[in-house]
This record gives C-alpha cells, sequence and structure tokens, in this order.
C-alpha cells in the first residue's frame, strides 16, 4: 500500500465517508471506490449511474484506472455492506467495504455518562456529549471525548445524526432530553434511547406525541434504555444500554435469551 | 515524557481512543516515527474464525504490532510472515486454519480457517 492511500483512507474516515478499498492481492495495484459516485447516491442527480462512471476514478497511483468491472464489483459490494474476494481476468482482488466508525450522542453528562461514554469508546464509538450544564459537562470527568457544552438543539443538528449514529438521552431533565429527541426523531439514527423509569417514559411519549410525533416514530425511542440485564448502579446500565446498541446495530435477535453465537 | 519536561508544559490530553485503536492511524504513526510498516488484513474467513474480515495487525520492522487478526492464535505466525515482507517487499496472501501441518503451533483451535494477506507501507 502506498503511503498516500494509507493517509486517504484516514481522511476518508475522518470525513465520515464510506468507500471499497480494491487491492490486487499480488502487488501494488490499489484503488479507492468512494460511496458518493455509487449509482442513485446523489439523489439531486439520477443520471449519475452512467455519467460518473467515466468521471476519473480515485486512483492512488495516480497512473492506471480500475477496470470497470472491478469498479462496479467494487460498488455492488459496498452496497451489499461486504467485504469480499473477487477474481477477475484470472487475478485475485480484495474489495474492502470500509465504513466510518459507528458515533454515538450522548445528552446528559451525568453520572452513568461517565460509564457509558468510555465504554463505547472501547466498542469503537465516536462519542460526542452534550450538556449545557457546565457544572456537569467538565473536561476533568470527561476527558478526550467531544464535549459540546451547549443546548442540543444548537449542538446538534438533523444532518450530522447519519445511519451510523446513535443518540442516548440520559439527563432526565425534559428541557435537555426533549429538543435531543425531536431532532434525533428527524433523523436517520439507527438507534434512540432514553433514560427513565416507564412511568417518565409515559409522560415523555405524551409531551412529544402533543408535538405531533406519531406512535412509529416514538417506538424508535428505546425505553427503558439497556437489555434486561437486572442492571443496578451506573457501570452496569451502561453496559445494559452499551449491550442494547450492539444487538440494535447487528440485529440480534432475541439477545438477551441468546447463550451462543449461531 | 520527562519530570523537567512535565513542569515546562501541561500534560497533553491523551489522543482520542480512535486514534489509538484504528490500524490505519497507528500505522501511519508510526511511519512518522521513522518506522517499516507493514498491514495485514484478514480477507476471507471460513467457520467459526474469531476474527471478521477486515481486521488488521499492524506490523514494525521489529516485530511491535497492534490490532489483531485472531483471537491471538496465529498473530505470531503472521508477525513473522510480515517481517518478511518488511524486508522483501513482497506481498503475501496466507491461509490459516487447524489444517494447517503446524496446527498447533499456528492453527486456529475453534476450527475456522482465515486467509490473511500481508503489504508492506511504500514511501
Amino acid at each position: 500500500m502506498k503511503r498516500s492511500c494509507l493517509r486517504e483512507l484516514i481522511e476518508a474516515r475522518a470525513g465520515r465517508r464510506s468507500l471499497t478499498l480494491i487491492t490486487a492481492l499480488a502487488g501494488d495495484r490499489q484503488w479507492i471506490e468512494y460511496e458518493e459516485a455509487l449509482p442513485g447516491f446523489e439523489p439531486s442527480d439520477p443520471k449519475a449511474s452512467t455519467s460518473d462512471l467515466a468521471e476519473d476514478p480515485s486512483d492512488v497511483l495516480g497512473s492506471l484506472s480500475a477496470p470497470m468491472p472491478l469498479r462496479r464489483a467494487a460498488r455492488e459490494a459496498l452496497l451489499r455492506g461486504k467485504s469480499e474476494r473477487f477474481e477477475y481476468e484470472g487475478e485475485a482482488f480484495f474489495l474492502e467495504v470500509m465504513h466510518p466508525p459507528l458515533r454515538l450522542f450522548v445528552i446528559g453528562a451525568v453520572h452513568i455518562a461517565q460509564s457509558l461514554v468510555p465504554m463505547a469508546a472501547l466498542l469503537g464509538y465516536e462519542v460526542v456529549l452534550i450538556d449545557p450544564r457546565r457544572a456537569f459537562a467538565t473536561a476533568e470527568r470527561f476527558s478526550g471525548v467531544d464535549l459540546r457544552i451547549d443546548w442540543p438543539d444548537e449542538a446538534l443538528s438533523v444532518a450530522e445524526i447519519d445511519s451510523r449514529s446513535a443518540v442516548i438521552t440520559l439527563s432526565h431533565d425534559p428541557k435537555i432530553d426533549d429538543p435531543a429527541l425531536r431532532i434525533a426523531l428527524a433523523s436517520r439514527a439507527f438507534y434512540i434511547g432514553s433514560l427513565g423509569s416507564a412511568r417518565t417514559h409515559a409522560k415523555r411519549i405524551e409531551r412529544l406525541s402533543a408535538q405531533g410525533f406519531t406512535p412509529d416514530d416514538l417506538a424508535r425511542i428505546h425505553a427503558p434504555i439497556g437489555l434486561a440485564i437486572g442492571a443496578r448502579g451506573a457501570g452496569e446500565i451502561a453496559a445494559a444500554i452499551v449491550s442494547e446498541l450492539v444487538a440494535t446495530h447487528r440485529s440480534a435477535k432475541d439477545p438477551i435469551s441468546r447463550k451462543h453465537r449461531s | 515524557m520527562t519530570s523537567q519536561n512535565a513542569e515546562k508544559t501541561p500534560t497533553p490530553a491523551p489522543a482520542p481512543l480512535d486514534a489509538r485503536l484504528d490500524p490505519l492511524q497507528v500505522a501511519e504513526r508510526w511511519l512518522q516515527e521513522g518506522r517499516i510498516v507493514a498491514l495485514a488484513t484478514v480477507i476471507a474467513t471460513w467457520g467459526s474464525s474469531p476474527r471478521p474480515v477486515g481486521s488488521r495487525l499492524v506490523i514494525d520492522q521489529d516485530g511491535c504490532f497492534e490490532g489483531s487478526v485472531s483471537g491471538g492464535c496465529i498473530e505470531g505466525a503472521v508477525v513473522a510472515e510480515s517481517i518478511e515482507t518488511i524486508r522483501d517487499g513482497r506481498p503475501r496472501t496466507l491461509d490459516y486454519g487447524v489444517s494447517n501441518e503446524r496446527a498447533w503451533e499456528v492453527g486456529l483451535t475453534c476450527g475456522g480457517r482465515v486467509q490473511i494477506h500481508i503489504e508492506r507501507i511504500e514511501g
């Protein structure tokens, strides 16, 4: 791999771009096929499927383009979300689908967040922590995290919550949690969770319903949050929450009762 | 950091965990330190292999490594092969599994098979 390719992959990850890395197993040919170039990816340009194939591909070696069948296979792998080996003209290639890290937006720099944030980071999540209360949201309590000391409607936008993002509210305070939930419900977040008892959640549902959210919308909110593992205390509750995150991301069936990976 | 430095400058915030764990960022950091670096990547799996396709190990010329391509069963062998790739620049594609003759030495006790591609990072 060329160092320029390594750097491009790192930049793509930072820029949250999905891609397929095409590697010739025999030698030094490697290309990057970005998701943005996928047919139909850009809704404003439905004809992209044919025209963009003629554009210069991202060619890491700066000389030759990847043969078109390879580019097509790379795009198909990206659409399926599955890396695979690929044979082309008797040569072996590896098509590696690479996604940016999952992201977790935590609202409420509370005690549970102090356990949840490092656990999620260990699972590979990029964590953003939001709380307008300076006393809670301190760098001392949360080092090395993207800390946004602001109200959720200022610190959070629908656009940045993509389909590889989760939003969790922990503050218990409707003034802080509800605006974040409104933004999350308008987003493509794969997971939305809210801390609070069944009673607290019933009131939350009432408030959000009154603001026009449908039962289908509100069913996206995992509450009470976390898998039912009998968690007690901040650390165990955080473990229940990250377990539910994983189960949701991996579409696990019946995650509590299953003891073995099938 | 020496204690002398610590007096002059405040302790820098630790790098985000992501930057410490992402093998590609580890590789870039090692290259900046002047180390020669190879990447080993799981490109195919069969059966109950412990790490999914795309898992990576970063290796330097001294055999230091970060990341993983198995549950620890074949890392030693992959590191040894990677040092060869660092020496001669040739990429390698290797199969590991219990059917391997050196099963207990460099095989997967879980019964799975993995294919690993090793490449050197060039200038």
